[in-house]
């Protein structure tokens, strides 16, 4: 029996809800159509008056998680894609965010975002926002790429008392699976070495874990050993993990889906090359989506993001330097 | 004279609201005298960034503030001073957080009129306007959660920030959820410099209510003694289950947005007009026609605000102000989860 991302992030708010009175659930169509993806499928027959329809209105919504929040609740709030957080923006970056900064009262919510592309999800339901959200202090930002962290991390998300911005990927829904729902897991601010190697580190998060992981894969018949390294949290992001794999290996690539300019990847080499400077044999490298919005068409939203073959075309380059 | 049962009730209710009328009377003289104290501060350059003054809009935020219970929730916004001591906050908040002791609520951290206790149902705006509507429609949702009823949630709001995609969300998702709230609009005609005219279309803010499905009342803000009437009404109803409260007061600021500003703009015609009446000389000349206290008793409520104010000054000037140096710089609750380049210090006991 397998399980998958998606139907792990169904159990892991299932049992947040069956272990703490205090965690509701609020969102567009969450409650009886059980979710735009299903993601609270039945929660709301489980769990009477637990799993609301919220109007579209993302401001209130996460204004009225801030308010619960400070009245003891744990909310989930489900954006129905990533791409609908922005209008809710300004009561995550500036209400949720600095509350514990300002008042000393934490503010523990948990705001999932379906993120990422799927094909023909065009410029409005394909986009990652996780950069946007670690730019801003207060908040954590986590980024599962397999089964088994989108179910722990999401019962981590709902336990720590800051808020956290949830990305699931979309296109890991319904592929990525897991044998069994993990009884233990990695912390979260810890990275997790997703493959070993020898001669170049692979920096990636979310889906673009797995497509490195085939492309490594791929160049293993070639006779390269790439290592790679899952963020699973880009805030906090485990700088020693990174480090420590580029002295490893000498050569590091950074993978993310969303754009370039003041993304994750920046981030990644910025810090390498400040505190792992000498361990590079090479120029730290990146690869992200084009700088444009993300195109409908099949032909050119494969194009427009990392793929297998580009990481692993990267890749090859890279180690030839 | 025999008196009936209800006449003894209606002797009640009145002695009742002559006390509430004198009371927020006392807290409408202190707010505007810790304001004019503020003011002078600011001016003096004691105060960094700004100050913002509640001249005007006293009486209305004394009603809102005076209507409330302990256990309420009250979400001020920058013009509610008589409000929020009428609610409870000690004058030692306000003076601790215009001049940045570290033994304020904010210890520092934030300033002026962002201030207050979240957990004590007394919650320190942001400057996004429109946006602590949602908050305490979700402190109102999570009472109901764990079966607590009779509680109120007010928040106060200006013309301008009715405009606000915020405020729409938030009034709208009270209504869904149909909860004790009381938004009261103070329509001081001018948000900053920009007038009603290129604000909003509608003939008054209060035709709102009917289209988000609320209760619209409005009131005359320059008058204590309808606004006491008013939003006791308002809190009333929202609290016997009456749904979502609107009240739109008509007032004019009588300063500028912030001491920065003079407030050229405002056209004297207005500041003739009924709107521009200044509500605190207004309940003044209400307690001595109605001989609830006479001249000397009402220099003596200002005597005892001042020595109030200037006490609270003379102490604050002498506490610290927060040390950069032994400062926690860790932005989240869970410590642990904080990079270890941004390195949090211990924190240190408030």
């Amino acid at each position: 029996m397998s399980i998958t991302y998606l139907e792990a992030i169904r159990e892991a708010q299932a049992k947040a809800l069956a272990d703490d009175p205090r965690v509701f659930i609020y969102g567009q169509d969450v409650g009886a159509f059980g979710g735009a993806f299903k993601a609270t499928k039945n929660l709301a027959k489980e769990f009477p008056g637990r799993v609301l329809d919220a109007p579209i209105s993302e401001d209130a919504m996460v204004g009225a998680a801030v308010g619960a929040a400070i009245e003891g609740m744990r909310p989930i709030i489900e954006m129905q894609f990533a791409d609908f957080s922005t209008p809710g923006l300004n009561q995550i970056i500036n209400q949720a965010a600095s509350l514990f900064w300002r008042t000393q009262v934490p503010c523990p919510i948990t705001i999932r975002l379906p993120s990422g592309g799927t094909s023909g999800g065009g410029p409005f339901h394909s986009q990652s926002m996780e950069a946007i959200y670690a730019h801003y202090p207060g908040l954590i930002v986590m980024t599962p790429a397999t089964a088994e962290d989108a179910y722990s991390m999401l019962l981590e998300a709902v336990a720590i008392d800051d808020p956290v911005i949830f990305c699931e990927h979309k296109l890991l829904y319904y592929h990525c699976k897991a044998e069994s729902l993990p009884t233990e897991a990695m912390p979260v601010g810890k990275a997790r070495i997703a493959r070993a190697g020898r001669d170049l580190t692979i920096v990636a998060y979310s889906a673009m874990v797995q497509d490195s992981l085939a492309a490594a894969e791929e160049l293993a018949g070639e006779g390269s050993e790439i290592e790679v390294v899952d963020l699973r949290s880009i805030k906090p992001l485990d700088t020693d993990t990174v480090v420590a794999s580029v002295a490893r290996t000498g050569r590091l690539l950074c993978v993310g889906e969303a754009w370039p300019w003041g993304g994750v990847t920046a981030e990644v080499i910025a810090r390498v090359a400040t505190e792992g400077f000498g361990l590079l044999d090479a120029p730290p490298q990146r690869l992200n989506s084009k700088d444009t919005p993300i195109p409908y068409h099949p032909n050119l939203w494969t194009v427009h993001r990392p793929t297998v073959r580009s990481i692993g075309a990267a890749a090859r380059n890279l180690l030839r330097m | 004279m025999l008196q009936t049962l209800e006449s003894q009730d209606a002797l009640q209710a009145a002695l009742s609201f002559r006390e509430r009328f004198v009371q927020g009377f006392r807290f409408m003289v202190l707010a505007r005298l810790l304001d004019d104290k503020m003011a002078s501060l600011y001016r003096g350059g004691k105060i960094h960034g700004g100050v913002f003054l509640g001249r005007g809009q006293e009486a209305l935020s004394v009603a809102l503030g005076l209507s409330l219970k302990p256990g309420d929730i009250f979400a001020p916004l920058i013009r509610d001073g008589a409000g929020r001591l009428a609610f409870g906050e000690p004058v030692l908040d306000a003076v601790r957080t215009y001049l940045g002791s570290v033994l304020g609520p904010m210890r520092g951290r934030d300033g002026n009129v962002h201030r207050g206790y979240p957990r004590r149902g007394l919650l320190p705006m942001i400057s996004h306007l429109g946006a602590m509507i949602s908050v305490v429609n979700g402190m109102l949702m999570a009472r109901r959660f764990k079966k607590i009823s009779g509680d109120v949630g007010a928040v106060s709001i200006g013309d301008g920030g009715t405009s606000t995609g915020a405020f729409h969300e938030a009034l709208n998702q009270a209504a869904v959820e149909k909860l004790p709230l009381v938004l009261v609009v103070a329509n001081n005609q001018f948000a900053y410099s920009t007038p009603n005219a290129r604000q909003f279309a509608c003939q008054s803010l209060v035709d709102k209510a009917v289209g988000y499905g609320v209760t619209g009342r409005m009131v005359d803000g320059t008058n204590l003694e309808a606004c006491l009437i008013t939003l006791g009404q308002a809190v009333a109803d929202a609290r016997q289950g009456g749904g979502p409260q609107l009240v739109v007061a008509e007032l004019l600021r009588l300063c500028g947005h912030g001491e920065h500003d003079d407030a050229h703009y405002i056209a004297a015609s207005l500041k003739a007009s009924p709107a521009g009446r200044d509500c605190l000389q207004v309940a003044e000349e209400f307690l001595w026609r109605k001989a609830w206290a006479d001249e000397e008793a009402t220099k003596h409520f200002r005597q005892e605000a001042a020595q109030l104010v200037e006490e609270a000054v003379a102490k604050v000037q002498r506490e610290p102000a927060p040390n950069p140096y032994r400062q926690n710089w860790c932005a989240l609750a869970s410590r642990h989860l904080s990079e270890r380049f941004e390195s949090c210090p211990p924190v240190q006991p408030l």
